[in-house]
């Protein structure tokens, strides 16, 4: 054999199964436990007590975990275990590093297991899909560049001259993520687990949604497509239909992701013309998407008969389909008209869903199911059971995505919905509310189903492990590539520049997608008219400033938005008396922004001062006291702590040094005014036989509520006043 | 920061032209892709559409 390889330079290697093994290991793993937290904040929008009356397990820091979980845990762990296992074969090397290997799969299942501990604790930064703070920001980061190292060191001892296409997407979303993820994070620590956004306002929104809008591009979207064009060719036996068209996908995908994250803040404060740059590119973003859709069910043509017998192909093809929906979807919702109805309402949560359940679900359970039996050396245990798994997914998500959207309609009408003579029909947001309950508990069955389709799988693949035994390594050969090899001119540049030259791939790749978000981001920190300040806008009060950071610990924006949009249904149902629509002034101050991105319960932008003190006092304590049939949880613990008084100087400073005006010295005296803005709260609480300590946390919150819009309430007082 | 990245930028004469020359740079890229595309032999795509399909391991069941 090896006087053989001598002669033919063949070459004999073993490919590391272990780290595959591992990440699919965990993959299954924190999708159940991921999917069962879903399941638990789906049933309470039903069964509000089903937050067990505890603080760790209310919807507020539970609907975060999940997110996280599904995004990170399972998606995650599927991205690596696909990438280990293709991007060995694609390569004909084993990983360049087995030690990188593992310090990085332990790396990212500490960080999962951090943040497990520390979402429902309330330890957040208040940015949907970054809520991680900043200890576990810099984890995250560190082990993202062991990843890196890892894949580069392995393209860059490959034995194959050519990139496949797969790994050209591996490359994007390794520098892609790393980018978004070290500028979103921008925040300045104030303690170990606590730390402001760097920016504030409608920047902290741009920068926020450019990275969530790209978390979705280049961490759900990007590596599977990669895991796409490997996966889909293995199982099915035939290569990819188009390789031309997967070249144009590729650099056509990427270019334009970028771009699209302000589709998410259209009708908000955000400047006009970035709004535009959004819309734009996203209705463009149909394109590519739908070219790489094409592209992987096209690859299946005249193999449908493979498709009726396989389980595996089965799921592919449902899996392409719900990208092809919801990249569909997706330009349509970007386009203003549509995205006025859709915005805010369980409409976007269906899509999500048909892009999460669909799409990263089906894909990462095709791959579980096309690589345990051939890790474990045997067959998968039972076809039928697969089969039985496809069809209860299947139904899961047509349960959960069909509800949602009638959900999302029916509220949104209702929100819009006019008397003839010029009232709102549904005044009172409950209303809309209580309507769609039954959509909610269908929802919840279609989730259920779901988990159950993943328990039947989690049965048949251990079932599976157990008739074979595993194999660490697998023997392979392959001819190394010769050295210091020069590609003839005659050869075509992308292939002498792209395709066979990993580095420079990563270069362009991260020039792409740089420049993109620089031309998006840059432009509202250069031009002042961008946020036009408001002069009666002040920042908060000590006080304040600690209830908002107690609203951002209870996730309070997973609920309430923070953004009256200029609609005639909105300024009347939430600004009655002025009709004003929130202004990017508003928020200079807002460390970080809370415009939120789902109304579950009403606007909140203009709350202060509509109700009494003693009104959100009972509220908090019991919400279905003051509105009877809500499914908003009590908050009884914010009436058992007490708001912490030693870290408001500190907090003070920080403020100041991020740009907030507060007087030198400030900090100093924060304490005193502090509590005597909390007494003045508690003595106004008296008056309406009211007792309670003026430490407790719900103090702080109420001053914060209370302030909540009201700088722009007083604008016409003020201006008389300047008039006098 | 971000004041002194600011600072920076305001200062840089005829900094409007920027976006027109990043716009050509990506429109002339993407021109190039597709022509590359659409000449490029048809058996080099067939090679490289096969990599994934073409086995090395040598210890099969």
């Amino acid at each position: 054999m090896l006087e053989n390889n001598n002669k033919t330079g063949l070459q004999t290697f073993h490919y590391d199964n272990t780290i595959v093994r591992n990440f699919l290991i965990a993959t299954t793993l924190f999708g159940v436990i991921g999917m069962t937290v879903g399941l638990l904040v789906a049933i309470q929008f039903v069964f509000p007590d089903a937050n067990f009356g505890l603080q760790y397990t209310t919807f507020g820091r539970v609907r975060p975990l999940h997110t996280n979980a599904v995004i990170f845990a399972f998606v995650g762990n599927g991205i690596f275990a696909g990438v280990y296992y293709s991007l060995q074969r694609l390569c004909k090397t084993r990983m360049f590093s087995d030690l990188l290997s593992k310090i990085h799969f332990w790396g990212w299942q500490l960080i999962i297991l951090s943040a497990a501990i520390t979402l429902p604790l309330g330890f957040t930064s208040g940015k949907e899909y970054a809520e991680l703070e900043w200890p576990i920001d810099i984890a995250i980061a560190l082990i993202w560049v062991v990843f890196g190292i890892n894949m580069f060191g392995t393209i860059l001892k490959r034995r194959e001259r050519h990139l496949y296409v797969a790994i050209w997407f591996y490359i994007a979303t390794f520098v892609t993520v790393a980018m978004l993820h070290i500028v979103n994070s921008f925040e300045l620590p104030i303690g170990f687990m606590k730390s402001y956004s760097w920016y504030a306002g409608v920047q902290d929104a741009l920068v926020q949604w450019w990275y969530g809008h790209n978390a979705v591009a280049f961490f759900l979207t990007t590596p599977y497509l990669g895991l796409m064009y490997y996966f889909i060719p293995k199982a099915s036996g035939r290569p990819i239909y188009s390789y031309r068209l997967s070249i144009i996908h590729f650099w056509a995908l990427i270019f334009i992701y970028i771009w699209a994250g302000p589709h998410h803040l259209l009708y908000s404060a955000l400047p006009d013309w970035a709004q535009a740059l959004g819309v734009v590119f996203s209705v463009m973003l149909i394109l590519p998407s739908w070219g790489g859709m094409l592209n992987g069910l096209l690859t299946l043509r005249g193999a449908w008969d493979k498709v009726r017998e396989d389980a595996i192909l089965k799921f592919m093809v449902v899996a392409i389909t719900c990208y092809g929906m919801a990249t569909f979807e997706g330009p349509m919702l970007s386009l203003k008209n549509v995205n006025a109805i859709g915005h805010f309402t369980d409409w976007i949560i269906g899509h999500v869903h048909i892009g999460g359940l669909g799409w990263n679900g089906f894909l990462t359970f095709a791959m579980l199911y096309y690589l345990i039996p051939r890790l474990y050396d045997t067959k998968l245990h039972s076809q039928k059971l697969a089969n039985v798994h496809f069809w209860i997914g299947t139904l899961g998500i047509i349960f959960y995505a069909i509800p949602m959207y009638w959900a999302g309609f029916t509220q949104s009408l209702m929100w819009k919905q006019f008397n003839p003579d010029g009232t709102l029909v549904y005044s009172n947001f409950l209303e809309t509310v209580t309507q769609i309950i039954p959509m909610y508990a269908l929802r919840a069955f279609g989730g259920l189903l779901y988990l159950l389709g993943v328990f039947v799988m989690v049965f048949n693949l251990v079932k599976t492990a157990k008739s074979g035994s595993f194999k660490p390594n697998t023997e392979a050969q392959a001819a190394a590539l010769t050295k210091g090899y020069k590609a003839p001119k005659t050869e075509h540049w992308h292939r002498r520049i792209f395709e066979w030259r990993p580095v420079s791939m990563l270069v362009w790749s991260l020039v792409l997608v740089a420049i993109g978000g620089i031309i998006e981001i840059v432009p509202t920190f250069l031009v002042q008219s961008n946020v036009p300040t408001i002069s009666t806008v002040k920042p908060y009060t000590p006080l304040e400033l600690n209830g908002r950071d107690i609203y951002v610990r209870e996730g309070c924006y997973t609920c309430h938005s923070q953004m009256i949009r200029p609609f005639r249904s909105e300024v009347m149902r939430y600004d009655p008396a002025n009709l004003e629509y929130s202004k990017a002034g508003e928020f200079v101050y807002d460390h970080p922004f809370q415009w939120g991105s789902k109304r579950t319960g009403p606007d909140l932008h203009r709350v202060g001062k509509k109700y009494p003190d003693s009104w959100h006092y009972y509220h908090m304590l019991q919400p279905t006291s003051m509105s009877p049939g809500s499914i908003m949880p009590p908050y009884p613990w914010l009436f058992e702590q007490d708001w912490d008084k030693e870290i408001i100087p500190k907090k003070i400073r920080a403020m100041q040094t991020l740009g907030v005006p507060y007087a030198e010295g400030f900090d100093l005296v924060a304490i005193t005014e502090a509590e005597k803005q909390a007494k003045a709260i508690t003595e106004g609480l008296k008056t309406d036989e009211i007792e309670v300590s003026s430490d407790k946390e719900i103090i702080a919150l109420i001053a914060y509520l209370q302030r909540l819009g009201t700088d722009i309430k007083n604008i016409d007082e003020i201006a008389e006043k300047t008039k006098k | 920061m971000l004041k002194f990245i600011k600072h920076h930028m305001e200062t840089i004469a005829g900094i409007e032209i920027y976006p027109i020359i990043s716009f050509l740079i990506f429109f002339l890229f993407f021109l190039i892709l597709t022509i590359y595309v659409i000449k490029v032999d048809k058996k080099t795509f067939k090679e490289m559409s096969n990599i994934p399909l073409d086995d090395n391991e040598t210890d099969h069941e």
